[in-house]
């Protein structure tokens, strides 16, 4: 596992405010976990960049040490690991994720 | 993948968080379980936190663990909501 992977990592969360590592892509997710945080995503109307980690194995392990968690799909958000596609269900249907989403949403920008 | 044990797994998350309220439900088949953690110690902590405190506690059976257990945690506020 070689730090330069996890540097690629870390910059590539750091720009990006709604980041989805997944297995395959939004048009063609090849994992019905991914599938599904990719539907939710699309439901709360919030654009997204995607990384397909099946492109890259260095990528699909550098991950699961970049956050130390075990399984993908992840879900960041400004920078933070959110959780993966369990509890990503579980926000959108308490409401948490709509609230954690809302600054991000197109057309809410406060920016000129 | 070895099989997960739902009691063991209550006897593990219990030992190793203080006050945990610990229930499992099997929910398709046998080799899928519903655990629910209740626990003081969650306050303020996000989802991600709490899931990794259930998970440290399970300690090797993590892994086998996270595919076969969806895991609900909640502060005894929460699940008293």
């Amino acid at each position: 596992m070689s730090d330069s992977v996890q540097e690629q990592i870390a910059e590539v969360v750091k720009n990006n405010d709604v980041l989805l590592f997944m297995k395959g892509t939004p048009q063609m997710p090849q994992c019905g976990f991914s599938q599904r945080v990719c539907a939710i995503l699309q439901e709360q109307g919030v654009p997204f960049a995607a990384i397909n980690v099946l492109l890259d194995p260095a990528v699909r392990e550098g991950i699961k040490t970049f956050s130390d968690w075990p399984t993908i799909p992840q879900l960041y958000v400004k920078g933070e690991f959110v959780g993966g596609c369990d509890i990503v269900s579980e926000m959108h249907e308490d409401g948490e994720l709509a609230t954690l989403l809302a600054p991000l949403k197109e057309g809410d920008s406060e920016a000129a | 993948m070895r099989s997960v044990n739902p009691e063991e797994l209550k006897r593990l998350v219990c030992e190793h968080i203080e006050d945990a309220d610990v229930e499992v439900r099997c929910y398709s088949g046998d080799d899928h379980f519903e655990m629910t953690v209740v626990s003081a110690s969650f306050a303020g902590k996000p989802r991600i936190a709490r899931h990794k405190m259930v998970y440290a506690a399970l300690g090797d059976n993590m892994r086998a663990a996270v595919h076969a257990l969806a895991l609900k945690t909640k502060t005894p506020e929460e699940a008293a909501a």
